[in-house]
């Protein structure tokens, strides 16, 4: 596609310990429009995060080495990049938030000092224009009094506020796309509300793109337009945000939508995925998540999946709809509320894309 | 939700409870020059057998309430009635009695376990504290305990790095369950845990309270989890308690204007689902130095004048158990029951 800002294609980031090697992304592939907010979801170690360190080149090695795929910003594979190269874009053409608001600033800098560093870095301002930018970036978080407020240091801020500061640093420069991970998960969620509120605001303002990783399925309903479902490393459906939650294809996407307590739901009990996801030392043959599936077929713990297209821009890791499946396993799936989809006859696997 | 058994049995009554933690200054001589008021002045009730989920932001003295209940901090003031008797009242003697019947199940599975004790000694201790089994006896049952909680007899030797959250979480249920509480104490028992095990865990919680006849005081954030566990649901705000209610009416009825804006603030996983958010401005002021009057009024989009001077308590408008900490609510509603009338007139 014409717009498409980011290309992911085929990662694999593994990491070489004593124990072995860890597959903590094993074959990731999307891509980032313009303007677009894509969310990556997934439980703790399905690698959403490794992924943001993949492509912001931040993978510690070792013992993290990122082995195959390329990641294509605006045409350029920013794995072959050289580190000064790397330098220019990270921050400044693409940018990123952790978690953590208070881990990632530092505490012996002024909040104005640290966002002026990144805008004299990559802006090249002098060191007064950059303070006012300073301020003004403050402004624009909504941070009361901002113009004071950039003499403070970071324990000056809570954590909602300290979060907004981050988002000015990320933005100071502005970036085509803001890669946040987790934003709001150490948030009250008045405080989350807020923060994500102004995250549709500015990148509105900024025409940016995001990608947003999260565990939380609520706050990529609300914000997202598209979604990639990983598990144990690897993306197992991939779809527009409404397909994802109307109309899953992924036995594990389905079972997460029922596992959640909703707000507006009366449910007497939940319907948990049973059992432990996987070690990603010694990740089960065949399909990863078959040990845990309800529908899982013999196919399944023997050959790995690969993508089927199940819709317009739907994507499933799952043998469920192919020709492996038998009509019965299919219906089984389908009474549970997990449609098999043989649309358009053909079960072209998404390789013809990664070329 | 299981209906509330006979009304008006109350296994346990919280008074005017008070925690104030002082701040000091000075090294040799310290003064008081200050205290978080992190609880200030809590009453509420729990019923047999029922579940109260206690929701509230970081903060709010959700975890300090639940702690000083079960006496792991002293209170500064106030009562707790448990059967009867006040827990805060009791001798060193009494208390650890009494402990057989009220237990904890912590939030983190990874710091409330012991990593040089085996699952068998961990679950096993309380036994043998309060002189239940000793020996072969004490195995037997933790191994029944453990399959109650839906791990194996055969776990009893390992330690708890051998298991991952969700498990440590079932050890932690199951050395709760050791000594045949009547009411457990759930703080945040699911938060630190993956999606999917966090349903393992609720409906084994949900199961256990089924088969043993426990009552739960469930304190968390997770307003979806609360909903779904609880019966009646208590919403905190610095150190004091805004609204109670039935869990449904209060989700379908939010009365008080800082439980409108929570629960409005709860992202829902269902992306047709448009709902009108309300973004409240700021954040939660310091318990050190609580707002007068309402401690919602600096950010409530209702507060008038009088809401940051008179002190605002609990008041049931509508006789039906729904409990508002609210004095402009009347005002708000024009409701047409006749408590309500009464209250905004006076």
């Amino acid at each position: 596609m014409a717009d498409t800002l980011l290309s992911v294609r085929n990662l694999k980031t593994y990491f070489y310990t004593d124990e072995g090697v860890v597959k903590a992304v094993d074959g990731l592939t999307y891509d980032l429009h313009k303007g677009e907010t894509l969310g990556i979801v997934g439980e703790s170690g399905s690698g959403k995060s490794v992924h943001a360190l993949s492509v912001m080149r931040l993978i510690p090695q070792p013992p993290g080495k990122i082995v195959e795929g390329q990641i294509l910003f605006e045409g350029t594979n920013l794995l072959k990049l050289p580190e000064d190269e790397m330098r220019k874009i990270r921050g400044n053409r693409i940018a990123m938030i952790f978690q953590e608001p208070m881990t990632s600033l530092n505490p012996v800098l002024t909040i104005g000092e640290q966002i002026a560093e990144a805008i004299m870095l990559h802006q090249g301002l002098n060191k007064k224009d950059a303070w006012d930018r300073s301020a003004e970036m403050l402004e624009k978080v909504k941070i009361p009094l901002a113009k004071e407020r950039v003499r403070d240091y970071p324990h000056q801020f809570s954590g909602g506020m300290r979060q907004r500061v981050m988002i000015a640093m990320a933005l100071s420069c502005n970036p085509s796309i803001l890669m946040a991970d987790e934003p709001t998960t150490a948030l009250d969620v008045t405080i989350q509300a807020q923060i994500l509120e102004l995250m549709r605001e500015l990148q509105q303002e900024f025409n940016m793109s995001i990608i947003l990783i999260t565990h939380n399925l609520g706050v990529v309903a609300e914000t997202c337009d598209n979604v990639v479902v990983m598990y144990a490393g690897r993306p197992v459906e991939h779809a527009t945000v409404q397909r994802i939650f109307r109309d899953p294809k992924h036995p594990y996407t389905w079972g997460l939508l029922h596992s959640i307590p909703k707000l507006y739901e009366r449910k007497e009990r939940l319907i948990p995925i049973e059992g432990q996801p996987p070690s990603l030392i010694d990740l089960p043959v065949g399909c990863t998540f078959a040990p845990r599936c309800p529908f899982a077929m013999e196919i399944c713990v023997k050959q790995d999946p690969p993508d089927y297209a199940v819709g317009a821009d739907h994507y499933a890791k799952c043998f469920l709809h192919s020709e492996f499946a038998t009509p019965e396993e299919q219906k089984a799936a389908e009474a549970a509320g997990l449609a098999a989809s043989t649309r358009g006859g053909t079960h072209d696997a998404r390789g013809g894309l990664r070329s | 939700m299981s209906t509330v058994a006979s009304g008006g049995d109350n296994i346990l009554e919280v008074r005017n409870l008070v925690k104030h933690f002082p701040i000091t200054k000075g090294f040799i001589v310290q003064r008081q020059v200050g205290a978080v008021k992190a609880v200030d002045g809590v009453t509420f009730s729990i019923r047999r057998g029922e579940t109260l989920g206690l929701v509230g932001e970081s903060g709010c003295g959700k975890t300090t309430t639940g702690r000083v209940i079960l006496r792991l901090m002293e209170p500064t003031s106030g009562e707790a009635i448990f059967e009867g008797r006040n827990i805060f009242k009791l001798s060193k003697e009494d208390l650890r009695k009494m402990r057989r019947d009220m237990q904890i199940i912590f939030q983190d599975p990874y710091s409330s376990l012991n990593p040089r004790m085996t699952v068998g000694d961990i679950i096993g201790e309380p036994l043998e504290i309060h002189n239940l089994a000793r020996g072969k006896e004490k195995l037997r049952r933790v191994q029944e305990l453990l399959e109650v909680v839906g791990l194996s007899p055969y776990h009893v030797n390992r330690y708890p790095h051998e298991f991952s959250g969700g498990q440590r979480q079932r050890i932690g249920i199951a050395r709760a369950l050791a000594v045949n509480p009547k009411l457990i104490i759930c703080d945040e028992p699911v938060s630190a845990l993956d999606v999917s095990i966090q349903a393992q865990v609720l409906n084994l919680l949900q199961e256990l309270q089924k088969e043993f006849g426990l009552t739960y005081l469930f304190i968390a954030h997770d307003l979806s989890v609360v909903k779904h566990i609880s019966d009646r649901i208590a919403v905190m705000y610095l150190g004091k308690i805004a609204e109670v209610a039935e869990a449904d009416e209060m989700f379908e009825n939010p009365q008080h204007p800082y439980t409108e804006a929570l629960l409005s603030a709860v992202p829902i996983p269902d992306p047709g689902m448009r709902r009108e958010r309300i973004i409240l401005p700021g954040d939660v002021p310091s318990p050190v130095n609580p707002p007068q009057g309402c401690r919602f009024h600096t950010r409530c989009l209702y507060a008038r004048e009088s809401c940051s001077v008179n002190e605002q308590v609990l008041i049931d408008y509508w006789g039906n158990g729904h409990e508002v900490a609210c004095e402009v609510l009347p005002f708000r509603h024009q409701r047409s029951k006749a408590a309500v009338v009464k209250q905004s007139a006076s």
